[in-house]
């Protein structure tokens, strides 16, 4: 018997638990070359502002032990053109597509979610109150949950579909954050964004990246992603989105034990553009190699 | 179309401690490669390497369904992939980027170090169009000028080398037939010798179109990591370039 892979973020049913994550994977347009886009449970679009930004100046990006550190600082075309330009072209494919929401104001990210509601093929947002890489906003709405709250009520009252809210992993307390947001009206969390990083060219004396510090992905943050995950599963009873440093279908089945009910591929796209189809036929080999009938019967059993 | 692909290694030559070039075979058809196109290599078992390293493709066959690849060492991935041998496999993902838009009538293409690499595909492409290009390679010293033997069938072949070991002393720009009335100049190499060649072509009106070599995570347009500042905003080197025309990017160019 095939095993059942589909899983369920609040009203989003998911085809399986693997989605893209933000800023990794383009507007998925990029990947249909080398994947069935239609195979994935969701693809998680590039974070999305209320005007078009340029983002940050290059070098914007250094290679790390068993990761890379980012300082794309949020360049996207802006909600404007997003819904104009890019939504038309990919609407149609056969998977959900969720738009990343980022900002630098209250009155930001509610412009721009306001504008994503209206789109029908839209059915939820991420909203990212934890980018590492801009100056202004970002980061800084969440790492304290009471303004973690108050962007989430003001995004909830305009946004109608399923709000999830991405956490950044750099605060003493995810749970404290995770807690406040639920709270506030999400219906679900993904985590984590980036470790903020830094790293330095020794020959050159200077730092790697124009901006000096930026975000760090990739498999070595997964250890501390999955203890986060872990963490906040326990605390809170709407879904959680486990993500960071996955690779394999090993590393996606230590988030959903964790207790993540979906999970997002990021700096693994960069290394084979095919690794989310492959982690979905290892889910599946994985539960039939373990009679499991149903994946949702190995979510959160730690 | 791209693809993700192995490749067995066929072939393997060395140009001193520094320059090596792999020929890789599939066995299947080969896709259209354009000049000034790019794969994206993996480097298998290096615990310091995470990412895949992008690579210009040097050479097609279209026959043998080879295609090659010259590299030059400068750290932990490369000095990896120096390790392949016959009969060893490559992972790529390719073929990535614009390349060159062959035009010109007498073309020039300038090269110095690692950036002569697209310069052998791309003259072969010129010669098949019945236009044979001038080649300007220039280096530090004639033994880090590599691979010059195979573009000698393909053009006009003129060096400039700092210690004068091969063709004229100077730079490339000091070369005394690099203004010579060409009607198109293709470089790709040091950054400060492709601002000195697109300068010189900006100012005496020359189209010119260089490839840049900008750090890449994904290349494939999905990180933005690999951005250049052009005339007209950020542009995704891995995508819209790595060939980019002189006129875009004049700010780059002046820096
Ligand atoms: C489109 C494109 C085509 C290229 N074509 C060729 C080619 O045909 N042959 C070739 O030898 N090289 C080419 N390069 C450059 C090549 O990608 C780098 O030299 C390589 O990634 C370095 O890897 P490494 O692990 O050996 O170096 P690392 O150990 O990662 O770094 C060693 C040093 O090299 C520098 N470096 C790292 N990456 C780059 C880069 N992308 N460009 C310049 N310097 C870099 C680092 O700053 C560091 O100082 C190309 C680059 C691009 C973007
Ligand atoms: C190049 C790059 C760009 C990113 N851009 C965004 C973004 O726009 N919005 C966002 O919420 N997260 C962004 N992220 C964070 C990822 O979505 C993800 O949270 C993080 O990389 C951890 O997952 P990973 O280790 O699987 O990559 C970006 C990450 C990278 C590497
Ligand atoms: S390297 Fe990822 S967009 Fe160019």
């Amino acid at each position: 018997m095939q095993p059942q892979l589909a899983t369920q973020i609040h009203n989003l049913h998911l085809k399986n638990p693997v989605m893209t994550a933000s800023g990794t994977f383009g507007y998925g347009e990029e990947f249909a070359d080398f994947i069935d886009l239609g195979r994935l449970g969701g693809i998680v679009v590039k974070g999305t502002t209320g005007e078009r930004r340029q983002g940050n100046d290059y070098p914007r990006m250094a290679e790390t032990p068993a990761g890379m550190l980012n300082a794309v600082g949020l360049q996207n075309v802006g909600v404007a053109t997003f819904c104009d330009e890019v939504y038309p072209r990919i609407k149609d494919t056969d998977t959900h597509i969720i738009v990343n929401v980022s900002g630098s104001s209250i009155e930001e990210y509610c412009a721009v979610a306001g504008r994503i509601n209206e789109l029908e093929r839209i059915p939820a947002i991420e909203l990212n109150i934890s980018c590492p890489n801009v100056k202004k906003g970002g980061m800084g709405f969440g790492t304290k949950p009471d303004m973690a709250a108050q962007v989430v009520q003001a995004v909830r009252k305009v946004y109608g579909k399923t709000l999830i809210v991405k956490l950044t992993p750099n605060v003493t307390d995810i749970v404290e954050i995770a807690r406040a947001v639920e709270q506030a009206g999400a219906d679900s969390v993904s985590l984590i964004n980036t470790v903020l990083g830094m790293a330095v060219d020794v020959e050159r004396r200077r730092p790697m990246l124009s901006t000096v510090t930026g975000g760090l992905s990739g498999p070595c943050v997964k250890p501390l992603a999955v203890r986060m995950v872990w963490q906040v599963a326990h605390a809170v009873s709407i879904p959680v989105i486990g993500l960071g440093g996955i690779a394999t279908a090993a590393d996606a089945l230590e988030f959903l034990m964790a207790g993540a009910r979906a999970v997002e591929v990021g700096t693994a796209n960069f290394i084979d553009p095919t690794a989310t189809v492959k982690i979905i036929d290892g889910l599946e080999d994985y539960c039939v190699r373990h009679h499991i009938d149903d994946i949702n019967d190995i979510i959160g059993i730690i | 179309m791209k693809y993700i692909t192995d490749f067995t290694v066929v072939g393997r030559e060395a140009w001193g401690e520094t320059y090596f070039s792999l020929t890789l075979q599939h066995p299947q058809t080969l896709p259209p490669v354009a000049a000034g196109q790019f794969a994206e290599v993996e480097v298998q078992d290096c615990r310091e390497v995470t990412l895949r390293r992008p690579i210009s493709i040097h050479d097609v066959d279209t026959v043998r369904n080879t295609l090659s690849l010259l590299v030059q060492i400068v750290g932990k991935g490369t000095r990896k992939l120096a390790t392949l041998r016959e009969g060893d496999k490559l992972n790529l993902v390719y073929p990535l980027g614009r390349g060159f838009a062959l035009r010109g009538e007498r073309p020039l293409l300038v090269g110095g170090g690692a950036g002569v690499a697209p310069l052998l595909h791309l003259a072969k492409c010129y010669c098949a169009r019945g236009i044979r290009p001038t080649i300007l390679l220039g280096g530090r010293s004639a033994d880090l000028i590599p691979a010059r033997e195979r573009f000698a069938p393909y053009g006009t072949l003129l060096y400039t080398t700092d210690d004068g070991s091969l063709g004229e002393r100077g730079l490339v720009t000091q070369h005394s037939h690099f203004d010579d009335g060409y009607d198109h100049i293709c470089t790709c190499g040091p950054t400060p010798m492709m601002r000195a060649v697109a300068r010189h072509a900006l100012q005496q009106g020359i189209s010119c179109e260089l490839s840049l070599e900008n750090m890449m995570a994904c290349g494939i347009g999905a990180c933005l990591c690999c951005v250049v500042k052009s005339d007209d905003g950020h542009r995704c080197v891995c995508k819209e370039g790595p060939v980019f025309d002189a006129t875009g990017l004049s700010q780059w160019i002046n820096q």
